[in-house]
């Protein structure tokens, strides 16, 4: 008696704390962001990841600069990475092309001479970019290189073309907004470290506000000439909130000359 | 001849990093060989009332081109203002029959490139047709005015640098800014027709009016909140642009050049004001004024229409495929190089 009573309190008190847990997470609904003029959530403004997946989108120990001259300045910070399940599932022969990539940094890496940064590495450079965004067309305008993405929303058409930046296609899921890109070259890298993609590549974002300041962005990456099945990342982006904050030029390819062309130029005759 | 072949090679090739994009251009039918309707002559009618964003401005959005034959200031021996629409067609053909001319089959300009070949000539693209016989509309004889005193020492200061700098395929810095993927005349401001793939792209959304200039993708992000102009100290390309709307106009004022790609001999210091107005579904009116004190005793206004055409735009990625560039210099180097031997030969 006593114990079936036990017994009964027992399954009560569980119970109930399952009832409490599913009252809180029913109390913390998905957050539901602002609107724009047309309805949909409005993910305008400037944002800029804080993380160090630029350097190495896979987990990372601090590291010496690559350039002796640039010391600590030029050093690499640790990071925990934003690869889901923490390591890139590389076909093998493909992990020996990234590895050269690694090695061979300072000559192979897009960004180093100011190329267009590729998708989604756009998104995570330590630099701001803005979002534009109409019924029709959402501009993604990256501060790196003056990189632009157009984001069609309406009027979709398969990529006419490859190119650095992919072709994207946009559509509302809820509070996301999911981008579907394809057509790349097969030129950019996804950081610092020589992790690299084929032209099969195909992107698949969400953008999901998640509070009035910040937005969650999970990428899910398939590219079978490279990678042996469909690998994710994810990482929060945070909004620039300074009241003039803005998009800056970054016009590198001034920057960039004497490093691609420098050994072209004329020698004082001897 | 070693010199035209090399610049005919960095035109052939940066005109190949080109044709990828002008072919697909040619391939969107909605682009090709389609004339805008005439630029209303006389100030636009009050009768057309722009559509509305959501959010209530005046939309100004989509692909649009200011391509035109129209020169920036008034050929000699031209007096008047408009031409009638007869001459205006005859303008036109004339202006195509030249660009056409340098790529005769057989003729010695021919290996630059044949640029009706692509579409690259702008008489097979949309053009922002207009009745004017110079875009500049003041002064009123449509053209630029002297250049002041301080003006014509600064260009003298310039090109005393240039000429320091040594020969054009000396170093990457002496080539033109364009040739080096820098930046070109579209992108302004004020925007000023490329030549080829003149072409625009409006966006906007609360707060904000966005410019994609397809050469070389360059964006403007226009905020429209009455923000001040940052610090002297920050200084840019394209400038820092600020807008607001003065009825169905967008008025857009910008400061803060660099100075390194001067508009027309135009100071670090010049503000360039320009006013987009919609007045008709495939016209809009674009005028801008130019303001600088330490180049022109006067200010200028030019007016430069801009018609709908069909997008989309692609990507224009100059930089990355500049083989160009590399080519001409190392060219340039072996010349060098061969001229030496043949000098080293000559006095042994």
């Amino acid at each position: 008696m006593r114990n079936r009573f036990l017994t009964r309190v027992t399954v009560v008190a569980i119970g109930l704390c399952v009832a409490a847990v599913t009252l809180v997470t029913a109390q913390t609904p998905a957050y539901r962001a602002p609107r724009a003029p047309d309805g949909k959530p409005n993910l305008g403004g400037i944002w800029q990841a804080i993380n160090t997946a630029n350097w190495d989108i896979e987990a990372h120990s601090a590291a010496p600069s690559p350039v002796l001259e640039l010391g600590a300045a030029g050093a690499v910070p640790g990071g925990l990475g934003v690869v889901e399940g923490g390591t890139l599932p590389y076909r093998p022969e493909a992990l020996a092309k990234r590895n050269e990539n690694r090695a061979n940094r300072l000559k192979l890496d897009p960004e180093i001479k100011c190329y267009l940064p590729g998708v989604p590495r756009a998104t995570y450079m330590p630099f701001p970019f803005q979002i534009i965004q109409s019924q029709k067309h959402i501009m993604l305008i990256h501060e790196y290189a003056g990189a632009v993405r157009t984001i069609y929303m309406t009027d979709q058409t398969e990529a006419p073309a490859d190119s650095w930046m992919g072709w994207s296609n946009g559509r509302w899921e809820g509070e996301s907004l999911v981008v579907d890109t394809k057509g790349f070259n097969d030129l950019s890298w996804f950081d610092r470290s020589g992790n690299f993609h084929s032209d099969a590549l195909h992107v698949v974002e969400r953008f999901t506000p998640r509070s009035a300041d910040t937005l969650n962005y999970e990428v899910t990456v398939e590219d079978p000439k490279v990678f042996t099945r469909p690998w994710k990342m994810s990482m929060p982006l945070y909004r620039r909130v300074e009241p003039n904050a803005q998009i800056l030029e970054f016009r590198c390819v001034e920057f960039v000359e004497d490093l691609l062309y420098g050994h072209l130029r004329k020698q004082p005759s001897q | 001849m070693n010199r035209r072949s090399l610049v005919s090679v960095g035109i052939l090739v940066l005109v190949a990093a080109v044709v990828l994009s002008a072919t697909i251009a040619a391939q969107a039918p909605a682009s090709a060989a389609k004339a805008a309707p005439a630029a209303k002559a006389a100030p636009a009618g009050k009768a057309y009332t722009p559509p509305k964003t959501p959010d209530g401005q005046p939309d100004l959005q989509g692909f649009w081109t200011n391509s035109t034959y129209v020169p920036l200031e008034r050929p000699q021996g031209v007096t008047k203002e408009f031409y009638t629409p007869d001459e205006a067609e005859e303008a036109i053909k004339k202006a195509a029959a030249r660009e056409a001319e340098q790529t005769e089959p057989g003729t010695t300009a021919d290996v630059h490139y044949d640029f009706s070949q692509f579409g690259l000539d702008r008489s097979q693209s949309t053009i922002a047709k207009s009745l004017r016989t110079s875009l500049v509309v003041d002064p009123p004889d449509g053209k630029i005015p002297p250049v002041n005193a301080q003006g014509q020492k600064r260009a003298a200061d310039r090109a005393a640098a240039r000429k320091a700098a040594g020969g054009q395929y000396d170093s990457v810095q002496n080539m033109p800014i364009g040739s080096r993927c820098i930046i070109m005349g579209g992108a302004g401001p004020p925007m000023m027709n490329a030549g080829y793939n003149a072409n625009y792209q409006i966006v906007q959304s609360p707060g904000y009016v966005m410019i994609l200039t397809e050469m070389i993708h360059d964006v403007r992000v226009i905020p429209l909140d009455n923000r001040t102009q940052p610090p002297q100290g920050v200084r840019q390309w394209t400038g820092v642009s600020r807008g607001r709307w003065e009825g169905n106009t967008l008025v857009v004022e910008t400061t803060n050049f660099n100075g390194k790609n001067a508009f027309r001999g135009a100071s670090e210091n010049m503000k360039v004001t320009e006013r987009f107005t919609r007045v008709a579904d495939d016209m809009i009116d674009y005028k801008f004024t130019v303001e600088d004190p330490a180049t022109w005793d006067r200010t200028w206004t030019a007016e430069a229409p801009l018609a709908k055409t069909g997008g989309p735009i692609f990507e224009f990625a100059c930089h990355e495929t500049n083989y160009g560039i590399a080519n001409i210099l190392a060219g340039a180097r072996a010349e060098e190089k061969q001229k030496a031997e043949q000098a080293k030969k000559g006095s042994n």
